[in-house]
């Protein structure tokens, strides 16, 4: 068990959706439980842009799915057509076995959405925005009393429950984000970039809450470019980049099929460094001021290592992020 | 759903409309005042201090001709600025809709919400001059209560246009052109400050196809306590107009938020 910060999980938010969520009740053999999302082929086209080109993949019940890419891959607009929020082009999508076309009400039923930019009502505070949120699901309104102060302790806001949004920080906003994604006590949880812009402090309180949620049964889908949330949250993760499918598994999966198990990242006068003098099956790539080299050799890294006096050495194990600039290059995005 | 379908009124719309109300009530002192205050500053200014040259006109003072056709345009300027600075406020810098958009209300229900929440913003102001006009004496009847349902109307009726223009608006400055273009010359020439039938001939047959002249037709009378000519007539152009303009700006709306 990862790293959690202290007090977070003192209300047992796994106590609360137990007792009201239908998917968490009984156990479920991932295996055979019929996927959350199921697409096949999706694609996406404005006009003559193509922004998803055939993208294919299932979410299994009660794990994190993590869609990974650089900025402007297609992430948020596959989002979107997975909520209903976009008609797709092309292909088959399916969530909790409804289309999408004919049954996203029932879909945006059963789901909460994080988005990535925030969209809090400016002119309510902490708890109307939840009160006034349940109400597009036609919430019965003894429901809302009961979950309400029990979604604000849980995400330590309960003392600002009558605060204007706007004197909120960015975490505490995104905080509130997430408990209004909570109020109709989804099976699916959808976040879209949800520690963006956030501190550490606050980062490591929302990743402290997702894993809350998928002990609670929930389904998570996650976009994100960190690539150590990824690896921290995901059971499974893709990764696109121009609307097309680079890779799919597991982070440590990953890691082993697109990397060698060690990297040494050199800073400095990288030139001197004679790349033509190191063994074969190492692999080098040079991005701005730094020269890595990927090797199953970790000896081997380290003695290289020494020899390089006057330059910034990091010899480490190779990770999601290798993998990532791996896949999709170290070009910057747009 | 195909983006041309008819408009669906469902009770989600119910949960826009309750937003912006509750928004509203916390600004109510501010917009309270805005009501009652110009209405009651123009009425005395424009009715008794223009009205005095003026005398009578079609059989009532001139005051009581103008807080009649006042309370037909401010339903009418009311709804428009609501469904315009407020509905784009609410879609683009503060995201209102998309937020919306992820739950089970639909763009239909974010469409009739507001445009029953533009209703009734004229129906307070509405309401709020025919107040004022009565206690400046320029109502003699409590059948003038009538007038608050056709308000209502000519809200509805005229925030569906603003809608349109709202899809299509990619900044403030777009609602400039509207105003000037279609707002203006209705407050000015459907028959607020004169009769129509004072107009030239051609002039007074375009203006009998602007929605607002239908709207002073009606609500004159009434707050007069005249009778009403051709009452189904000025009802239906009303009516078909906010349908027509509904059904326009629900398809605009489903392109511009759905996409």
């Amino acid at each position: 068990m990862r790293w959690i910060p202290s007090q977070i999980s003192r209300n047992g938010v796994t106590a609360i959706f137990q007792t009201e969520s239908t998917l968490t009740s009984g156990a479920i053999d991932q295996t055979h439980a019929s996927p959350v999302v199921h697409c096949r082929d999706i694609r996406k086209e404005f006009d003559s842009i193509t922004a998803v080109a055939g993208l294919s993949f299932d979410i299994q019940p009660r794990t994190c799915f993590g869609l990974l890419g650089p900025n402007g891959a297609g992430k948020t607009t596959t989002l979107r057509m997975l909520l209903g929020q976009s008609p797709r082009s092309g292909g088959v999508l399916e969530v909790f076995g409804h289309d999408i076309n004919h049954g996203q009400r029932a879909i945006r039923q059963r789901t909460g959405i994080v988005p990535q930019a925030d969209n809090l009502d400016p002119d309510f505070t902490v708890r109307e925005n939840l009160s006034i949120y349940g109400s597009y699901f036609r919430l019965d309104p003894t429901v809302m009393d009961e979950r309400i102060p029990r979604l604000l302790d849980m995400v330590e806001l309960a003392p600002r429950a009558d605060d204007r949004i706007s004197t909120l920080s960015g975490g505490m906003k995104r905080r509130l984000t997430l408990a209004r994604a909570l109020i109709n006590d989804p099976q699916l949880l959808v976040l879209d970039e949800p520690t963006t812009g956030l501190d550490p402090q606050a980062k490591h309180m929302i990743w402290s809450l997702i894993h809350q949620m998928k002990r609670a049964g929930k389904t998570v889908l996650l976009t994100t470019h960190y690539m150590e949330e990824a690896e921290r949250l995901c059971d499974e993760l893709i990764v696109i980049d121009e609307g097309s499918l680079l890779a799919q598994g597991s982070p440590p999966e990953l890691i082993e099929k697109y990397c060698e198990s060690d990297v040494l990242e050199i800073r400095g006068e990288v030139e001197q460094v004679q790349i033509d003098s190191l063994p074969e099956a190492w692999r080098t790539e040079q991005a701005g001021d730094s020269l890595y080299l990927y090797a199953n050799d970790a000896q081997g890294l380290g003695q290289f290592s020494q020899n390089l006096t006057d330059m910034v050495c990091l010899h480490r194990r190779s990770g999601l992020e290798d993998v990532f600039l791996r896949l999709t290059g170290r070009a910057l995005r747009g | 759903m195909s983006t041309f379908a008819p408009p669906r009124l469902r009770l989600e719309s119910l949960a826009v409309w309750r937003r912006n109300a509750l928004v509203w009530r916390r600004l109510m002192t501010a917009s309270l005042l805005m009501h009652f205050g110009e209405p009651f500053l123009y009425l005395l200014g424009i009715g008794y201090g223009l009205g005095r040259f003026v005398g009578e006109l079609d059989g009532m003072s001139y005051f009581t001709f103008l807080a009649s056709g006042f309370i037909a345009w401010s339903a009418m300027n009311v709804a428009s600025m609501e469904s315009m600075w407020s509905v784009y406020t609410r879609m683009v810098p503060q995201q209102t809709y998309e937020a919306i958009l992820a739950t089970p209300a639909e763009v239909d229900d974010i469409v009739f919400g507001e445009l029953l929440w533009c209703g009734t913003k004229s129906l307070l102001s509405g309401t709020a001059i025919l107040a004022v006009a009565a206690i400046l004496g320029a109502v003699s009847d409590w059948t003038a209560l009538l007038a608050i349902p056709v308000i209502f109307l000519t809200g509805v009726s005229f925030a569906a246009p603003g809608l349109i223009v709202t899809a299509y608006a990619r900044g403030y400055e777009y609602f400039y052109f509207y105003m000037t273009l279609i707002m203006t010359p209705m407050f000015i020439m459907c028959g607020v400050f004169y009769p129509v039938s004072s107009l030239p001939g051609p002039i007074q047959s375009v203006v009998q196809l602007l929605p607002l002249t239908h709207a002073v037709e009606i609500i004159r009378p009434i707050v007069v306590g005249q009778p009403i000519t051709d009452l189904g007539l000025h009802l239906a152009a009303l009516g078909v107009f906010g349908l027509v303009t509904t059904w326009i700006a629900t398809v605009l709306f489903r392109r511009r938020l759905i996409q």
